[in-house]
């Protein structure tokens, strides 16, 4: 079969599987666009903004596990879409991004709309390519695909320059099934003799504690992860990337830990003697002061990229390999071995664990007549029955929706932690409700970060993606203010604006429903209400407390055992903002 | 301490640019770095030299030997081993001077490989202290440019960076 360029790679893409790619066309990138237009398999979602096509992608891949596919044309097009493929990055997120390139023979004379794609995402990208040869083509699209997926995941780049896809030059086209790299062989399963030795100090533990994170999610291992934690009876937490991957619900989960974590996961990293970090890599929102980290602890870790183990902290055992083989080697030598834990050598430390439970960390002022935005996620999480796929944005409100609604299932919290990126939540609630039309899918965000994204409302509207907008409007970038309160003497420097749109009106221009709520009892009505419009995209305004703050907090430079908690007596309600 | 860092990589346009890029992304420290073809010229062989503690070093091998371009690489300072550099100097002879640079490079076994009315240029190669200490000795006005390939190295004996 004889394909031009553009042909080539839609048909590629078609075989690779892929279901969905998210773009905006330009000029380098008209010969893929006509290739698209003369075929239906394949389902182009056309975005407002670059960027909102890498992070609906992105919400596509964290939601299915299968890597998300973004086509911009080059120069503008590529440079909007950089911002989604760091967010990508930072989280370990499989995604193919398709950029446009000039033409081979104009490419470095600064060109119209040229940019050096190649360098500019360098740095934020697991590899990329440019193709330079139209031959080689599917090859490369394929190795991509094969390297965004495997290993540690990540974004990979294809930098397609506009001659390469010409529709007069066609050669002759076959999809490999298979690539091999050489330089690249990820490693599977975990060395035996360390999975035997981690086993050996887990089962010698006194206080042991399983610290878990995205890497439980990306490798697929939930269920490993639940036996695991079951046999053993061993307290469980996890990072903000983890959540789902044990049942939130459970009790043997102690919540999240670090900065924003719970007291008693917190406390429990603290005391430990032996800690098993499964798929997390110590990143500073969870260690806190480094030379303060878990004093009493001998650690094992468990982690696909080799840079992971020991980059911030030293670890006593490290196992390189996938979660998933490694926790069901261990599983069967826990289950051999005769020296199982025993209830009774553990009763202490879930005695202790209680004690620290019994602080409720989390409780919040429930009598406030203003609403509280905890109790909106609580309120969200029991008109979903805690099912909905939950995305959001970066700010207070993140870790609200990461403390209050308990995930049970991986895949289902989805957030961008490593990055940060505002204007993360709407994009990829699209990308979600794409992937699972029939599902709830909420989007958890403030009203400084919605504004980074909102444009993505019309793509919304086109492509019939109902979901729901949970805008917790504290008419602050609450999360700075906080630090601002704390670290400056409340001194809220440009931390909030003085214009702020009518978002009901707002919803409503882009063709959807808007409903704006300011009392704490309209808050049950009206998410029921939302989430009953199956068909209509809903922007529920919801006026919260704005002086509320994101309890527990490490602040920096502190330990784990050294946390902020909500003050007993009175609660910020009373507080005068200055 | 210091390290040699010798690599294996696929010899494509963007692998140099990859390298030099981790290093300034993550603030490590590059002394010198020299790079051509192998016999293979599907491969580049990169030679590095770095400083850091253990555990910089560690993250520098764990996070080169990620990027997908690396095919294999080797710490030379883990083993025993060879290290080479090359340096050329032109130096400013006046008549009374000529004996005098003809006799040092002598002395450094080196060679003089260009000889112009006013200035000779002096061809050595050796460990790099070697060539440090030529410089030192030679009178510092005299020295017009000096030129020096960064080292490169190899492991004795069976142990080495091959495919
Ligand atoms: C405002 C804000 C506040 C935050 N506060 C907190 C906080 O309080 N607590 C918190 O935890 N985080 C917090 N974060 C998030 C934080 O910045 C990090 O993103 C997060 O802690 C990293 O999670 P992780 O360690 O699970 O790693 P991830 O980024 O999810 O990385 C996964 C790790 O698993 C490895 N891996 C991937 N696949 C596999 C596999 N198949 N097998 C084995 N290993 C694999 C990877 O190599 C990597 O090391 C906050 C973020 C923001 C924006
Ligand atoms: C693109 C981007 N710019 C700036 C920041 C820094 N930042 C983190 S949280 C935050 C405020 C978010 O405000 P809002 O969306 O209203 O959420 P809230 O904290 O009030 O819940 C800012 C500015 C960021 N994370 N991302
Ligand atoms: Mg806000």
């Amino acid at each position: 079969m004889e394909l031009s360029g553009a042909q080539i790679l839609v048909q590629s893409l078609i075989d690779e599987g892929v279901e969905y790619i998210f773009g905006y066309p330009g000029g380098a990138v008209l010969h893929l666009y006509d290739a698209l237009f003369q075929q239906e398999e394949l389902k182009h979602i056309l975005v407002r903004h670059e960027q909102g096509a890498t992070h609906a992608a992105d919400g596509y891949a964290r939601a299915t596990g299968k890597p998300g596919v973004v086509l911009v044309t080059s120069g503008p097009g590529a440079t909007n879409a950089i911002t989604g493929i760091a967010t990508a990055y930072m989280d370990s997120i499989p995604m193919v991004v398709i950029s446009g390139q000039v033409s081979l023979p104009v490419i470095g004379s600064d060109a119209f709309q040229e940019v050096d794609m190649i360098g500019i995402t360098r740095p934020c990208v697991k590899h990329n390519y440019l193709v330079k040869d139209v031959t080689k083509l599917a090859e490369t699209i394929k190795k991509a695909f094969y390297v965004a997926t495997t290993g540690r995941p990540g974004p990979v780049v294809v930098d397609i320059p506009k001659d390469i896809t010409a529709p007069h030059i066609k050669v002759p086209y076959k999809y490999p099934k298979k690539v091999s790299i050489r330089s690249y062989n990820p490693i599977v399963t975990g060395h035996k003799g360390q999975i035997k030795k981690a086993v050996d100090l887990l089962l010698s533990a006194q206080k042991p504690i399983i610290y878990s994170g995205g890497g439980v999610i990306l490798g697929e291992a939930s269920k490993e992860l639940t036996e695991f934690t079951r046999i053993l009876d061993y307290p469980i937490t996890s990072t903000l990337m983890g959540l789902g991957a044990y049942p939130g619900t459970d009790k043997q989960f102690i919540g999240m830990l670090g900065m924003h974590g719970t007291y008693e996961a917190n406390m429990a990293m603290h005391e430990s003697d032996v800690i098993i970090a499964i798929g997390a890599r110590f990143d500073d929102r969870v260690t806190g002061k480094l030379d303060l980290f878990c004093p009493f602890a001998k650690i094992i870790h468990i982690d696909v990229d080799p840079a992971s183990i020991s980059k911030t902290v030293r670890v006593d055992i490290p196992i390189v390999g996938e979660v998933k083989p490694v926790l069901e080697q261990m599983i069967e030598l826990i289950k051999e071995s005769h020296k199982k834990p025993h209830k009774k050598t553990l009763e202490p430390w879930w005695n202790q664990i209680e004690q620290w439970r019994a602080v409720k960390c989390l409780e919040f002022d429930r009598e406030s007549r203003l609403i509280k935005p905890q109790h909106v996620i609580e309120q969200l999480h029991e008109v979903t029955r805690g099912d909905a796929y939950i995305t959001s944005d970066v700010g207070q409100h993140q870790m609200w929706a990461a403390q209050y609604y308990p995930f049970d299932k991986p895949r289902r919290w989805i957030n961008s932690g490593g990055l940060g990126t505002m204007g993360f939540g709407l994009p990829a609630a699209i990308g979600v409700k794409l992937a699972f039309p029939d599902a709830d899918v909420a989007c958890v965000t403030g009203e400084a970060s919605i504004q980074m994204c909102i444009q993505e409302l019309s793509t919304a509207l086109q492509y019939k993606t109902p979901i729901k907008i949970i805008n917790l409007n504290n008419r602050y970038m609450g999360m700075v203010r906080q630090w601002q309160e704390f670290s400056y003497e409340s001194r809220y420097s440009h931390s909030y604006m003085d214009t702020i749109p009518e978002f009901v009106k707002l919803a409503e221009a882009y063709g959807h429903v808007g409903i704006r709520i300011d009392k704490p009892e309209e808050v049950r009505p009206a998410l029921e209400e939302a989430f009953a419009m199956k068909d209509r995209t809903v922007f529920l305004d919801i006026i919260t407390d704005r002086t509320e703050n994101v309890y527990p907090m490490i602040e920096a430079g502190k330990g784990h055992h050294d946390m902020k908690l909500r003050v007993a007596l009175g609660t910020s309600t009373e507080r005068e903002l200055a | 301490m210091r390290h040699i860092i010798s690599i294996l990589m696929e010899n494509e346009s963007g692998a140099l640019s990859r390298v030099a890029g981790l290093f300034s992304a993550r603030g490590y420290n590059i002394e010198s770095l020299t790079v051509a073809p192998t016999e293979d010229p599907s491969l580049s062989r990169m030679t590095l030299v770095t400083r850091g503690n253990e555990d910089i070093i560690e993250q520098i091998t764990k996070q080169l030997n990620k990027l997908i371009d690396v095919v294999k690489l080797i710490d030379l300072a883990d083993s025993d081993h060879i290290e080479r550099e090359l340096m050329m100097v032109k130096i400013k002879t006046s008549e009374q001077m000529r004996d005098e640079i003809k006799r040092m490079t002598d002395i450094f076994r080196g060679k003089i490989i260009d000889v112009a009315p006013t200035t000779y240029i002096v061809e050595m190669t050796g460990p790099s202290e070697k060539l440090d200490a030529f410089i030192a000795a030679v009178d510092p006005d005299a020295i017009i440019e000096v030129v020096r390939s960064g080292p490169t190295g190899i492991s004795r004996g069976e142990k080495g960076l091959y495919l």
